[in-house]
């Protein structure tokens, strides 16, 4: 009798296991097939390849060294040897945009990761715990967004001073609470689950229930999110860089290297060109590659 | 309703104090000593004299009193005085508010009215070559950055075809008598036309380029709102009873369909006071943005705080508005809102 009930039980489990497994799989397929048949998510998603691939790699393709000053051919239109030709110090412009690639990226991502890290952590907290402690964090939350986010990196970076390490934790602050909101709604609606009331009862602990339990089944918002927040934080890096408060000379920015040939713009357009063309082309990616992603992971959210 | 703008507007206390607190903690406590360099105690100044700097300016003052001093003067409207030019920070922003007052009203009228029709195109057309065009362009006006769609404009519209004049607010050699600071004003209260057209002139490249990100914002709200309406089961009886095409579109889904443009127009305001920082700088626009920058590059602390607090309270003091009229041009909100009290 009892081997019967054990049986019987287990291939109870065993066949939702194999039903859990299979639902988990084509869960994944549906998203891989709607994304794929979104063209511009697809190309979009090929150029951030590409972007980060050039971020890696691009100090082999630079046909120039992107800091060697060389007098005797400034301001050069684009030409074959030098493709979109040089600045005013000679430097070829070039080789500085693909070493832009890896300012620019670098960045975008890792003040993505911070103020997702963070963002997630207090959003976490506050949704789960409720009360006190919510209202304090979400006020907080608050009082971040109510100042412009480039106008409070700019006063950041005002007193933080200049350098690229500082524009991150700049750009990672002001974004905070995008992470943070985003996380606090999920966990609200989330921790009513079954699931989650199973978790406790088994004893787990808080932080088991929130990091191994809830999050991964919010991850996809939270993914979505971050991709999108990596265009906003290059485009804030490129505007520091181009009021002249990001990285410090030589080190090639694209922000920055727009804003230096400011003043040349209209004698030579394509020392401001070419810059502005490369922070578009890669932020365009990341919020198509963004809303591609939602569109797949969330087909009731997908734009009409 | 009274109650609820009333509760919301006591809300904005304690955010707008811990506005003053980060502000306050930006700029005094983590900053670097403004005594020291160009503009504040002099080039020149020894030890002695920065010391003596700093006394005469609190600075060397508890944090907890001097941030105390900071709250009490901002209430009563005394944001202290700047650096370096040693005026009333309060008179340096109300100086510079009309000209960026100016550019915001210009850019969020283009940018609404343009939005709106790209957006209603493109969703009476949808699927078709224009709203496919439409999008693209929606998604170029989210992801290029504004100061370098500023530089283009200044390169092809003012370097190459000479249409438009790009810095300053008109030519130096007008010369228009200030009333209330207002150049649009100012201008047609004096009857001066030749100077008034040329403020437009000098308006337009500016106001676009601070316009375009909001445009395509407008214009994606606009589009997936007209849809969503457009499946209503009203917008059906109106086309069954025959109405023409034109005004089951004006009538009864634009109407409906503006409610969450509206808000979002209003929730652009922020961005845009953002966005003047870097337009009014590529433009050389005497407004609040370039006074920022200016005042950050010379360490002018007074001044940069009390912007950001400035900025600050337009910017949630607009949010509160457009939250109050999301209400009031919604009924079924007013409704549910009654209903559940």
């Amino acid at each position: 009798m009892k081997d019967e009930i054990n049986k019987s039980e287990k291939v109870a489990n065993l066949q939702e296991f194999v039903e859990q497994d299979f639902k988990a799989e084509t869960k994944i397929k549906i998203v891989i097939d709607s994304f794929k048949q979104n063209k511009a998510a697809l190309v979009s998603f090929f150029i951030v390849v590409f972007l980060i691939f050039i971020a890696i790699f691009g100090r082999y393709l630079m046909p120039y060294d992107p800091n060697i000053q060389d007098r005797n051919v400034i301001h050069q239109d684009a030409s074959l040897s030098h493709l979109f030709g040089t600045d005013e110090h000679g430097r070829d412009i070039f080789s500085r945009i693909l070493y832009g690639t890896r300012t620019s990226i670098f960045v975008g991502i890792i003040a993505v990761c911070v103020s997702l890290f963070v963002g997630t952590v207090f959003g976490s907290i506050a949704g789960y715990y409720g009360g006190k402690i919510d209202s304090v964090i979400m006020r907080v939350m608050d009082v971040v967004l109510s100042i412009p986010s480039i106008l409070l990196a700019i006063a950041l970076m005002a007193s933080l001073g200049k350098g690229i390490d500082k524009a991150v934790l700049a750009i990672s602050i002001v974004a905070i609470p995008d992470y943070a909101m985003i996380v606090r709604g999920c966990l609200l609606s989330e921790k009513e689950n079954d699931y989650v009331q199973a978790a406790k009862v088994v004893g787990a602990s808080d932080s088991f229930i929130i990091f191994k339990t809830i999050l991964p089944n919010i991850a996809s918002s939270i993914v979505i999110r971050a991709t999108l927040g990596v265009s906003s934080a290059i485009l804030e890096a490129a505007a520091l860089g181009f009021l002249g408060l990001g990285v410090q000379p030589p080190i090639a920015e694209w922000g920055d290297m727009l804003g230096r040939s400011r003043m040349f713009m209209l004698s030579y357009p394509h020392e401001v060109f070419f810059p502005g063309a490369a922070i578009s082309l890669t932020v365009l990616a990341f919020n198509l590659l963004g809303d591609g992603l939602r569109d797949a992971f969330d087909p009731k959210s997908r734009r009409l | 309703m009274f109650k609820y703008i009333l509760k919301r507007s006591l809300l904005l206390i304690p955010v707008l104090l811990g506005v003053s607190f980060a502000v306050f903690l930006i700029m005094r406590v983590f900053s670097a000593d403004p005594s020291v360099g160009e503009g504040a105690a002099g080039k020149y100044a020894n030890e002695e004299q920065r010391q003596a700097w700093r006394d005469s300016h609190g600075l060397n003052d508890p944090i907890p009193k001097q941030f105390f001093l900071f709250v009490k003067g901002a209430v009563t409207g005394d944001l202290g005085k700047s650096y370096k030019t040693k005026l009333p920070v309060l008179e340096e922003i109300l100086a510079r508010l009309p000209a960026t007052i100016e550019l915001a009203i210009a850019s969020t009228l283009i940018s609404s009215v343009l939005g709106i029709i790209i957006g209603v195109i493109s969703s009476i057309k949808k699927n078709t070559i224009i709203d496919n065009l439409a999008m693209i362009f929606v998604s170029f006006g989210i992801s290029i950055p504004m100061f370098w769609f500023a530089i283009m404009l200044i390169i092809i519209f003012s370097g190459q075809l000479h249409l438009f004049p790009s810095g300053d607010v008109i030519d130096q050699s007008l010369i228009v008598e200030s009333i209330t600071g207002f150049y649009s004003i100012d201008t047609l209260l004096t009857g001066n036309f030749e100077a008034f057209f040329d403020f437009l002139r000098h308006l337009t490249l500016p106001s676009i380029a601070l316009g375009l990100h909001s445009m395509a914002v407008v214009a994606r709200m606009t589009r997936s709102s007209m849809l969503d309406t457009l499946n209503q089961d009203y917008i059906r009886t109106a086309r069954a009873k025959g109405l023409s095409e034109k005004k089951v579109i004006t009538n009864h889904a634009l109407r409906n369909a503006l409610i969450p443009v509206i808000t979002i127009i209003g929730l652009q305001l922020g961005g845009l006071l953002g966005g003047a920082v870097l337009t009014e700088t590529v433009f050389s626009w005497p407004g609040i943005g370039k006074y920022t920058v200016e005042s950050i590059l010379n360490s002018d602390f007074p001044v940069v705080q009390a912007v950001v607090l400035f900025v600050a309270v337009i910017f949630v003091i607009t949010n509160l508005v457009v939250d109050v009229l999301y209400v009031v041009l919604d009924p079924r909100i007013k409704f549910t809102k009654k209903g559940a009290v």
